[in-house]
């Protein structure tokens, strides 16, 4: 593919350190490489191939200047616990992790007790910056994480089910009692989505501006919250689902997405944690023991399951997408977690129970290092400002929410027709005739407008139609007589056996 | 235990003072863009559209010719200078910048056939239908002013020939010049009579060109049909090839001087190979009347073409069709084009008496570029060429607006090929399998070669 060895000499010469650095990077180099190369020994066509080595090339070198970027420039080193001599990862407690980390990080350790208003429901913005909370009993709050500051608080004075931030965290959505809004920063009401009813869960497609909403009939609409106009049902270019899962013996209680977009884990009533990959749809492992009521994954790949006032992390350590006990947390007693949810960038789990939420210390889980131009920590109202307007220019269409977003731009594989049968063919000629006929003949005028003429050639157009069926159809019969006669002569009557020269007896 | 959190100080992460820029941290791993391919898609849809939106090719139009335009030629050393020929006799150098006319040459009795500029751009050459062939010293002209009007300058010398002249151009780096018309005939510029003349067979020979990287090698075409190649070492004439039809006008790649593109009466130009003559390289194909003039840009990478149909067509130079046309409703019959030498402008010249300057690249933003701005010019146009074969992109990056009359003999052009291709291959089908053998388009306009 055009790439060249980073570390010349023969393995033996290579001290092991050295080779196990090289096939670090190797496997670095693999990911920012993002698939397989073409295979141009199979082309013929010289221009092309010239044209593709030169760009296969670029995407080595490219990918190459991207993993020693990584290896060398990347200002954050992520987090991580480890257990010495017979402890256990998953026996630490928080208090423990607490007394060992610096001032700053432990100060994201801390529970905050609302009474009165009911189970907290919470989202993130993207960069993690700001979270949104939402208690049962209509109590609704925008938290700046950085500062714990409370941006924005207020009564609704009505059931509220969800809440989810739209692109940033000037605009939000509350599932209320009767119909969805969505609020100001200041916690104006914009708009009310009086189409969508009671609406049980909500979802927003950053890429795409989309508001989905689900209500409890199972219906999912989305919202263009750009233009205002709902898009359509289930998924904006087909009212069917694309795929339907047979998950658990049961009723699903809590689920989840990997980042990566490969991995799902489910967890039904039996007790049962699954994991599936979702490029085959099949199951890759299962936890027995946990009912889960939320499941989360965080940005490195660990798994947060919350079960009435216990929460379990587990982690996938040897990259075989095994899961095990990483971390656990139980809350106070009588408290029933309602959601967990990573914070994006930072090593801490939050979760929304029914006395208000609380947030611990989960090393590992967060993303180190962020990219300014995705998600910003440190944004300035500028900066946000002109990344509203670029992700504006870089909406998405519906169209483009598929199972798998890479398949876009490449070339769809070659399917090798099978020959139709003759039902087919038979119904293909009758829907060419149908197309002819509908075809308007002009209406000459001066006495050429004759009736046995205008037949004439309707008979002409409808043969001309059918003539290319019967040629093949002809081509067929002459290749079946073709083998027929090669068997023929090999097969003769009875009558004429007689007559046939035997090879001399010896 | 041993445990490690992320932990950001704020420091680190935002700028010291406000005048400092903000600080920006990159992480390109493909796990935090998930759906990278379906935003790439929609920025070169986008990308597209704005160069479609940008797309004004059509600079200015230089009036002072009274006369249909029938030569221009480019000083090597002046980029901003072009000279141009009319029907009339007329001789002017214009600046392009401001476009207007500098100087006015006194010119021929009849039309002006041939202009070309010698190498280090002193002397500037011009022949005519009046048999005579006049060289100005063009060393000592002023920049022109919008109010002043234009010199006119007296010839340095003018020799007279037996026959009319058809074409002139002048060696790279030598100097010799070559004119054509009855016979080819090399010249030095201090010499009166022709130092060399070659003749092969009886008709005229209507185009001259001498190869920029040989400095002795020349093509020339001539109305019997044919493209002939003399060495100026050689006392004979060195290759000849004979074609279907007659060749207008012969451009080298200035970057591959081996290869030759040549401008045809049947609506399509051949590259050929000069060392290998029976085949052409590539067939450009997409005017729809005979080509007159072609020009290759500095770059070597593609050339300008002016056609009968009143189109202007850029050509990449190994691909068979056009990337770019340009017309107007003014602008009639195209005789001459020529490729500025920076590969930024296009000239052309035509019947309803003016030079048109365009844009080589019609979205072009002109001017000094901030780094920025060129930067995301090469992005947006990475990025559509990435996506252009999706149907999508390549609907809007395709489309042009043609004349109604060359969309219709383009439409005709189509039938009639395809006509005619059925017919072949019925015919085929209906013979015994070996017997009609189907020449490759490169071969067939080629009846042959000769020594």
């Amino acid at each position: 593919m055009g790439l060249e060895e980073e570390t010349g000499g023969s393995a033996k010469d290579v001290p092991p350190t050295e080779q196990e650095l090289s096939a670090e990077f190797d496997t670095t180099l693999q990911k920012y490489l993002r698939g397989e190369g073409a295979d141009l020994e199979a082309l013929k066509d010289k221009k092309l191939k010239g044209q593709l080595t030169v760009r296969e090339k670029l995407y080595g070198n490219s990918a190459k200047a991207a993993a020693k970027f990584e290896k060398w420039l990347m200002p954050s080193e992520g987090g991580y616990l480890e257990a010495e001599g017979i402890e256990k990862t998953w026996r630490i407690k928080q208090d423990q992790i607490t007394r060992e980390v610096d001032i700053l990080s432990s100060r994201n350790q801390y529970d905050i007790v609302l009474k009165d208003l009911g189970p907290y429901t919470l989202d993130f913005t993207p960069s993690g910056r700001y979270m949104a909370t939402a208690g049962r009993k209509g109590h609704v709050a925008i938290v700046d994480m950085k500062s714990m500051e409370l941006i924005r608080e207020m009564q609704v004075k009505e059931t509220v089910r969800d809440i989810v931030f739209l692109h940033n965290e000037t605009f939000f959505a509350v599932a209320q009692k009767k119909y969805p809004y969505i609020y100001n920063r200041d916690g104006i009401e914009l708009h009310c989505l009086k189409e969508h009813g009671a609406v049980s869960r909500l979802q927003f497609l950053k890429n795409h501006f989309l508001l989905a909403t689900v209500n409890k009939f199972g219906q999912l609409r989305y919202q263009d919250v750009t233009t205002g106009g709902t898009v359509s049902m289930w998924k904006p270019t087909s009212a069917a689902p694309l795929v339907k899962m047979l998950c658990h013996h049961g009723p699903i209680s809590a689920l989840a997405f990997h980042p990566n977009g490969q991995l799902m884990a489910t967890c039904g009533r039996e007790k049962k944690i699954k994991i599936w990959d979702l490029r085959k749809f099949e199951v890759v492992q299962t936890i027995p023991g946990h009912h889960a009521k939320t499941l989360d994954f965080s940005q490195k790949g660990l798994l947060a399951a919350g079960t009435g006032s216990y929460a379990q992390v587990l982690g996938d350590f040897s990259g075989s997408q095994n899961y095990s006990r990483y971390m656990g947390h139980s809350i106070a007693k009588g408290y029933q977690i309602g959601k967990v949810s990573f914070r994006p960038y930072e090593d801490v789990l939050v979760m929304g129970h029914s006395m208000g939420w609380s947030s611990i210390l989960i090393p590992g889980s967060g993303e180190p290092n962020f990219d300014t131009w995705v998600a910003n920590p440190f944004e300035t109202s500028k900066q946000r400002r002109e990344k509203e307007i670029h992700t504006l220019l870089d909406k998405l269409p519906p169209e483009t929410i598929m199972l798998d977003p890479s398949k876009i731009g490449t070339v769809r594989p070659y399917k090798k027709r099978e020959k139709p049968t003759k039902e087919e063919m038979e119904a293909e000629k009758e829907a060419a005739v149908e197309a002819v006929k509908d075809i308007a003949l002009k209406k000459k005028t001066k006495g050429r407008n004759k009736t046995s003429k205008r037949v004439m050639k309707r008979k002409v157009l409808i043969d001309k139609a059918k003539k290319p069926f019967i040629e093949k159809e002809m081509q067929e019969a002459g290749k079946l007589a073709g083998k027929r006669k090669l068997g023929e002569e090999t097969e003769l009557p009875a009558s004429l056996k007689r007559f046939v020269r035997k090879k001399a007896a010896v | 235990m041993k445990v490690k959190v992320i932990s950001r100080s704020t420091d680190e992460f935002t700028r010291e003072r406000s005048q400092d820029l903000q600080r920006v941290f990159r992480n390109f791993d493909p796990k935090l863009r998930p759906q990278e391919k379906a935003v790439e898609y929609v920025r070169a849809l986008n990308a597209a559209k704005l160069e479609k939106i940008f797309a004004r090719p059509f600079i200015g139009a230089m009036d002072g010719h009274i006369d249909a335009i029938s030569c221009m030629a480019k000083n090597p050393n002046f980029l901003k200078g072009i000279f141009s020929g009319s029907m009339d006799g007329d001789i002017r150098l214009w600046d392009i910048a401001s476009r207007k006319t500098v100087c006015q040459f006194p010119g021929h009795q009849g039309a002006v056939r041939g202009l070309t500029a010698s190498t280090d751009g002193s002397t500037l050459i011009s022949c005519g239908t009046d048999c005579t062939c006049c060289l100005i010293n063009v060393l000592s002209f002023p920049s022109c002013h919008a109010d002043c009007a234009c010199l006119h300058i007296q010839a340095n010398a003018v020799y007279v020939g037996k026959n009319a002249y058809w074409a002139v151009d002048h060696q790279w780096g030598g100097d010799l010049f070559a004119t054509t018309g009855a016979r080819v005939e090399i010249w030095n510029h201090n010499r009166s009579q022709p130092v060399n003349t070659f003749e092969w067979g009886t008709d005229t020979v209507i185009s001259v060109r001498f190869n920029p990287g040989e400095p002795n090698l020349l093509a020339t075409s001539a109305s019997d049909r044919s493209i002939a190649l003399y060495d100026l070492r050689m006392s004979t004439p060195a290759r000849k090839l004979i074609m279907q039809t007659r060749t207008n006008s012969i451009a080298w790649n200035p970057m591959e001087p081996l290869n030759f593109t040549a401008a045809n009466e049947d609506c399509s130009c051949y590259s050929y190979d000069a060392r290998k003559l029976d085949e052409a390289k590539c067939v450009h194909k997409d005017h729809v009347s005979a080509v007159m003039d072609i020009d290759y840009s500095p770059t070597g990478r593609e050339f300008v073409t002016g056609s009968y149909d009143r189109t202007v067509r850029i050509f990449p130079y190994n691909g068979g069709h056009s990337r770019e046309i340009y017309h107007t409703k003014r602008m009639q019959r195209v005789f001459c084009v020529k490729f500025s030498s920076d590969a930024s402008y296009i000239i052309s010249g035509s019947d309803d008496t003016n030079l048109r300057l365009w844009k080589a690249k019609a979205s072009e933003q002109m001017g000094v570029l901030l780094p920025r701005e060129q930067k995301k010019h090469e992005y947006q146009e990475a990025v559509k060429n990435r996506y252009k074969h999706l149907p999508e992109v390549k609907r809007i990056v395709r489309h042009r607006h043609l004349p109604r009359p060359i969309y219709k003999a383009k439409e005709l052009r189509r039938t009639v090929i395809d006509a005619e291709k059925k017919k072949e291959e019925r015919r085929k089908a209906h013979s015994t399998p070996g017997s009609i053998v189907t020449e490759s388009v490169r071969k067939r306009r080629i009846i042959r070669e000769v020594e």
